[in-house]
């Protein structure tokens, strides 16, 4: 198709163009840009490479231009991925308005409510988080309690989240939250986007194994929630929470094709550095055997999301394969640090200090961060859930 | 490369899909069993699949073939491992319409292909001599006899052997390679090996046979280099053939969920069974994603084609192993009884395993490729 060719070749052009050099570098986990009001740069040139990529839409290539979106088809979306995975580039800006909210307000929002929140997320300025889980509503999300009360032209909310990732540094929540307490459990669920400018919204972040705070829990007291904030029917909440979820797992399970890949340490070259090498060979074979085999579930992994793509593009209609995906991907993720971390010895062990490198302190923070990976999201066992009812059809 | 297949992949899919489940379901393989059949599958029955055009997929037209390749020889062997149809599919239709293709003359091609294409020439390739697939370690021995050649030596596990009417022989000769010789089956001493999948090898003696030097199949000490790709046709082949059992043992394994009741409820219910359940699903999915690789690599000449040929052998092997051993436990009893047929998957599970590498070779290939 001389079309996409042609796509490819401008693409390319842009790209090499406008994506600063400062912006083809790994990018450690403090460098990923999320925007919102209180978006702080390390360098300048990721405020740069963020305004260009959304002037283009490319933040969101795929969303339509009439909300700031690239109009991309998806063909375009994926050459644009590979174009950027090929220079390096980094993604300008990440996210759940990009990976969650966006994709959900498109297909369930008012043309008021996508006006109004689609535009700032594309170009980053305004940051959102997730208000699901509850400290009594985990993996059974749909016994959430927060409560919202209508009352007149606006809810009045009050409850208690946790896990909401980056809340102490996002400008609006999106939340569960349940109307009608008499209804069974999955029907009486709303779902309401709450700006956290009210006084009432209270988030704290929770210190996590890996020393960071990515976590944190939110408390709800008294928000006053505008009723035109309500995304789809009165309790009906639950069938976009579903769908959101669909969004937030192809998200997680995507976290081994981050395009940062093109800088990742491949885990043979960390076995030959720390248990030598033997005609080119890592000279452990118990070890050698076991990379590879990750090597190689990796590749079946990465190819089975590759033919996933392609049959979506020949019109095969998708199956819920995102279950699929984000408990393969996570599991797949986690045992790579695992097999870092046991690839490293002694180097391996660091937390902080001069007795480590940079990379080595990196990697055991990454591995403990990802061992939430199979559990945000829905559980690698909620995920097994889900492949046996819906793929398989196993009875309840 | 393609991960998804053409229209034309497609409709031979679904026409061995049907051929096999009406003409070979495995009370076709019990039957060979039971009867003690010499050959190891139905003559006939070969015919019909020649006819079908699957045993030109790797011969060019101009050899009268289709050369539709690996792709489309795949979907015939995945087809055949859902109902484990006993066949000489792998050492025929694959290992000697691709040696042929690749490395015989002008003569050989006239004198062996016609017979072959048409279901009426079987071949089988002497290839191991050790305890596992180890492809470069030949002891045989070819030495010069006037024109010709005489061989020495011994062969095992040569699928189809037992009744092939041409042996393709890996010998090692002077310079020191290794060299292949088209050898008339009944010029051996063979022994057919009776083994666990009721399929069809046997142990071939090589005693002083003698042969032209029109026997020569390829370049004289460059049998190495041709066996390569066809090994690794064979090995995407069998990977096939691996998850379309795979794929079977797991169907009928979720149809049992559904059906057994225990305590009052289907055991499908309950989350042990489920949660195995979905992982085998997921990795019968990544299985076929390398499958498809591999054969598209294979019939694109892909850089990468060696590589993902050992990734696809490698996963089927740990994927059929998984789901054949989960199908006897979720089975319970009636999984170890003879009667009921989802034990024939375990048995078959083995035999193909080792077959033309097993995981550890392929891992170690793989690495190796990689570049570690």
């Amino acid at each position: 198709m001389p079309t996409l060719t042609t796509f490819r070749a401008e693409t390319r052009a842009w790209l090499e163009e406008n994506c600063p050099p400062a912006m083809r570098t790994f990018m450690p986990e403090n460098e990923q840009v999320a925007g919102g009001k209180r978006a702080k740069y390390v360098r300048p040139e990721q405020k740069q490479w963020l305004d260009r990529m959304a002037a283009k839409g490319w933040t969101a290539p795929t969303w339509p231009v009439r909300y700031g979106g690239g109009g991309s088809s998806n063909e375009e979306a994926m050459i644009l991925e590979e174009e950027m995975q090929d220079l390096g580039c980094r993604a300008p800006l990440r996210g759940m308005g990009l990976s969650m909210l966006g994709p959900v307000l498109l297909e369930y929002g008012t043309e008021e409510q996508r006006q109004a929140h689609i535009p700032p997320i594309v170009r980053g300025e305004i940051r959102w988080c997730q208000g699901y889980s509850e400290p009594e509503a985990g993996s059974d999300l749909a016994s959430l309690r927060t409560r919202a009360i209508l009352q007149g032209d606006h809810f009045l909310v009050n409850g208690h989240k946790i896990w909401t990732s980056n809340a102490h540094l996002s400008d609006w929540i999106f939340c569960l939250v349940r109307t009608d307490p008499a209804a069974k459990k999955h029907e009486g669920i709303s779902f309401l986007l709450i700006d956290m400018d009210d006084p009432g919204v209270r988030p704290r972040p929770i210190r996590l194994i890996s020393g960071a705070s990515v976590f944190c829990e939110t408390f709800l007291e008294n928000v006053r929630v505008p009723v035109g904030n309500l995304v789809g029917p009165l309790n009906k909440g639950w069938t976009i929470a579903k769908r959101l979820l669909e969004h937030e797992r192809k998200g997680i399970g995507g976290i081994g094709a981050r395009n940062a890949a093109k800088f990742e340490i491949p885990l043979q070259t960390v076995a030959k550095q720390f248990f030598g090498e033997r005609d080119g060979r890592i000279a452990d074979p118990i070890l050698r055997d076991r990379v590879a085999s990750f090597a190689m579930d990796s590749q079946a992994f990465q190819l089975t999301r590759r033919r996933a793509a392609e049959e979506a593009e020949a019109g095969v209609p998708p199956g819920p394969l995102s279950a699929m995906f984000k408990l393969q991907g996570t599991e797949l993720n986690k045992r790579r640090y695992e097999m870092l971390l046991e690839a490293e010895g002694f180097q391996g062990l660091g937390w902080e200090g001069e007795g480590f490198t940079e990379d080595e302190l990196r990697f055991t923070r990454e591995w403990l961060r990802s061992k939430a990976n199979s559990i945000e999201g829905g559980t690698s066992e909620v995920q097994l859930n889900i492949i046996a009812k819906r793929m398989l059809g196993l009875p309840d | 490369m393609a991960l998804i297949l053409s229209q034309e992949a497609q409709m031979v899919r679904d026409t061995a899909l049907d051929f096999f489940r009406d003409r070979s379901p495995i009370t076709a393989l019990r039957k060979l069993r039971d009867d003690r059949d010499p050959v190891g599958f139905s003559r006939d029955l070969w015919r019909e699949m020649a006819e079908l055009g699957w045993t030109g997929f790797l011969v060019s037209e101009d050899d009268g073939g289709s050369a539709f390749g690996m792709t489309g020889l795949a979907q015939v062997m995945e087809a055949a491992g859902r109902t484990l149809a006993a066949s000489p599919l792998l050492s025929t239709a694959l290992l000697g319409a691709s040696l042929l293709s690749q490395a015989g003359s002008a003569d050989q091609k006239a004198a062996y292909l016609p017979p072959l294409l048409a279901g009426e020439h079987i071949f089988a390739l002497a290839l191991e001599e050790g305890t596992r697939h180890a492809p470069h370690q030949i002891a045989v021995t070819a030495e010069r006899d006037g024109n010709g050649f005489r061989l020495n030596g011994q062969k095992t596990f040569v699928q189809d052997g037992h009744i092939a009417d041409t042996l393709i022989v890996a010998a090692r000769t002077v310079g020191g390679g290794i060299t292949l010789f088209l050898v008339p089956g009944d010029r051996a001493t063979r022994t057919r090996l009776i083994m666990v999948d009721s399929r069809n090898a046997a142990r071939i003696k090589l005693d002083n046979v003698a042969v032209g030097a029109d026997a020569v199949l390829g370049p004289l000490d460059g049998g190495a280099d041709v066996l390569e790709l066809a090994l690794d046709r064979a090995r995407a082949g069998l990977a096939a053939e691996m998850l379309g059992s795979a794929n079977e043992a797991f169907d009928r394994t979720v149809q049992y969920l559904k059906d057994r009741r225990q305590f009052g409820v289907a055991i499908g219910s309950f989350q042990a069974l489920k949660h195995r359940a979905a992982q085998m699903f997921c990795e019968v999915e990544m299985t076929r994603s390398a499958v498809l690789a591999a054969v598209s690599a294979l019939d694109e000449s892909a850089n990468d084609a060696a590589a993902l040929v050992s990734l696809a052998k490698a996963k089927a092997n740990e994927t059929l192993l998984l789901c054949s051993n989960e199908s006897i436990q979720m089975h319970g009893g009636i999984g170890m009884t003879d009667e009921h047929e989802i034990g024939f998957f375990i048995k078959r599970s083995r035999v193909a395993q080792v077959s033309f590498g097993n995981t550890a070779f392929c891992r170690d290939r793989y690495a190796r490729l990689m570049g570690y």
